[in-house]
């Protein structure tokens, strides 16, 4: 079961658990709402951007651990960051969960974000780690409504 | 006999079952999946194929491969001998009167749409109600809603219980005057309840109104007969009962079947076409335009031959005693909720866990190469009717074992282990 405790390790499960800023925003100025249709996961993403900088960022909804885990972590991750610098982020967690980017030897500014790397040894549940970031995306772009099928 | 009634939790426990033989037929379960066996518990959503229905599509691939209906040479005449001898092979696997009341389609959703387009937009208008179930898969639900769209319609919905059993006394008050149709499932596959449709049909047939039943997870589990149900249309999926994907039945009366309009148009369908006007042909050829799936329907001839030579009955408790051992074994983890405890049920055994979500029971079982389906099971409203996002859902075949379900069940609770 090593792929297995590579994709569940105590930190993914912990977040989903008890995921961070799972909450709505009453002040956001930016959201929009996610669903995987394949897995019935849902989630509202919320922002305050402010000078293109993310001030504040909530999100609510149900999902599997891997989605629940990874909106938690990406909320902590984005907190603070430029629009642009949220954009970057994506691509390069994309990349990672994709298996195009090696978050080991390439440059990257994932940080706490590598624990998903697992993740690509399971290629159905891909989506389940993007699609916080996905819905992220269209928050920050003003989509309301993305979907990963 | 009623097909309900055979298949009871009482049912006799059969001890005879011959499952190493049974499970040698079936050459995709001797594969290991990550280092484990295959243990294959998504029978619902599609079984496995035996040697014997692999071998009858090469022999056709192979020596016969033409089309039907068309040539005068010696392959169009061997295809369509197989093909025609496939729907009668169907007509007697149901029990039909006629054989021109079975028509092949790609499969239950194509045949309810069938019964949609051909049925449904000739004969049902504005004001009129058409009544499904609270526990419809959606293709048992989103074609009538389209038609209720267009014409105006309305759509009437029989609830269920916390068991997942059907409120008949609901049924019976909202049969009226306006009622023009009753679609309703035998077999429950996100639940696993048997619906009692004889009666459901008997009571529809007081009010003159005729009953569409998605008979997908019934086909393969017990024997069906249009005489003893009445049934007016009953649909089914090739691929769900040991035939390859792409073949399927819709059964039709045929005083209906020779009133409704072709469903699509093509060749194959007509008697005569000219510029000013097109007759069509006779049932079943109006509802099959074009080429089928010439090699998929002789495939599902040959599945209900290997159903009737291993014995449905036999096969059917057996089953029935492997949903009795699974739903004791996995009911006894600390944590797991069966959804869909009617009393009389199917081998379907749809399960959640507090707080972990069926996706990542799904990925874990997976790893010990168990198959189970996780998610909404194609039937959105059962899940917001228990307040569930999605379930886990373990189906047996005769080909499943007992210690295959002990497997389950020790991963299961790894699990719990994992995410505790």
């Amino acid at each position: 079961m090593s792929e297995l405790s590579e994709l569940y390790q105590q930190v993914i499960l912990d977040h989903n658990k008890k995921p961070r800023n799972f909450r709505k925003l009453e002040t956001a100025n930016h959201s929009a709402e996610g669903y995987n249709p394949l897995c019935g996961d849902q989630l509202t993403i919320y922002i305050n951007l402010e000078d293109d900088q993310v001030k504040e960022v909530g999100f609510e909804g149900s999902g599997c651990a891997i989605s629940k885990a990874a909106a938690s972590m990406m909320t902590q991750a984005v907190k603070g960051k430029s629009k642009e610098q949220v954009e970057h982020l994506f691509q390069e967690f994309h990349s990672m969960v994709m298996g195009e980017l090696n978050e080991e030897t390439e440059e990257n500014s994932l940080g706490n974000l590598k624990i998903f790397a697992g993740v690509r040894e399971f290629p159905v549940r891909v989506k389940c780690a993007t699609l916080p970031w996905h819905t992220l995306h269209a928050a920050l772009n003003k989509e309301a409504q993305v979907s990963t099928e | 006999m009623s097909a309900g009634t055979l298949i009871t939790p009482d049912a006799p426990v059969s001890t005879t079952w011959p499952i190493e033989r049974i499970r040698a037929d079936f050459p995709v379960l001797q594969q290991t999946v990550n280092g484990k066996p295959l243990i294959y518990l998504d029978n619902s959503a599609s079984s496995q194929v035996p040697q014997v229905v692999i071998d009858r599509g090469s022999i056709y691939l192979e020596q016969e491969h033409s089309n039907i209906h068309r040539g005068v040479h010696y392959l169009s005449q061997k295809a369509t001998t197989a093909y025609e001898g496939a729907r009668e092979k169907v007509k007697r696997f149901i029990n039909a009167r006629d054989v021109r009341e079975c028509i092949f389609v790609r499969g239950a959703t194509e045949g309810i749409n069938l019964v949609m387009h051909s049925y449904g937009r000739k004969f049902i208008g504005a004001g009129d109600e058409i009544i499904i179930s609270a526990m419809e898969h959606h293709a048992n639900i989103v074609p009538w809603q389209m038609l209720c769209e267009e014409k105006g319609a309305r759509l009437r919905v029989i609830p269920m219980n916390d068991a997942g059993e059907l409120l008949i006394d609901e049924y019976d008050g909202l049969l009226n005057e306006r009622t023009k149709l009753v679609a309703v499932m035998h077999v429950s596959n996100a639940l696993g309840t048997i619906n009692p449709i004889k009666d459901m049909i008997a009571t529809a047939h007081k009010y003159g109104v005729p009953v569409l039943i998605d008979g997908a997870q019934a086909a393969p589990h017990m024997p069906i007969d249009m005489q003893d149900l009445d049934a007016d249309f009953y649909v089914f999926s090739g691929h769900k009962m040991f035939a390859p994907t792409g073949s399927g039945v819709v059964y039709g009366k045929l005083e209906l079947l020779e009133k409704m309009n072709p469903f699509q148009g093509g060749g194959d369908m007509i008697k005569t076409v000219t510029f000013e006007k097109t007759t069509y042909a006779d049932p079943p050829n109006r509802f099959e335009a074009g080429t089928p799936a010439i090699a998929s329907q002789i495939g599902l001839g040959a599945a209900i031959d290997y159903l009737n030579s291993i014995g449905r009955e036999a096969a059917a408790a057996y089953e029935m005693e492997l949903l009795r051992y699974a739903t004791q074994k996995v009911s006894a983890i600390e944590g797991v909720r069966i959804i869909g405890t009617a009393k009389n049920k199917a081998s379907v055994l749809s399960f959640v866990i507090d707080d972990i979500h069926p996706h990542d029971i799904g990925t874990i079982l997976d790893q010990e190469g168990i198959a189970v389906r996780a998610g909404h099971h194609c039937a959105q409203p059962v899940m917001q009717r228990f307040k569930v996002p999605a379930t886990a859902r373990a189906s047996f075949a005769f080909y499943n074992t007992k210690e295959e379900i002990d497997v389950l069940a020790r991963t299961i609770e790894r699990v719990i282990e994992i995410f505790s």
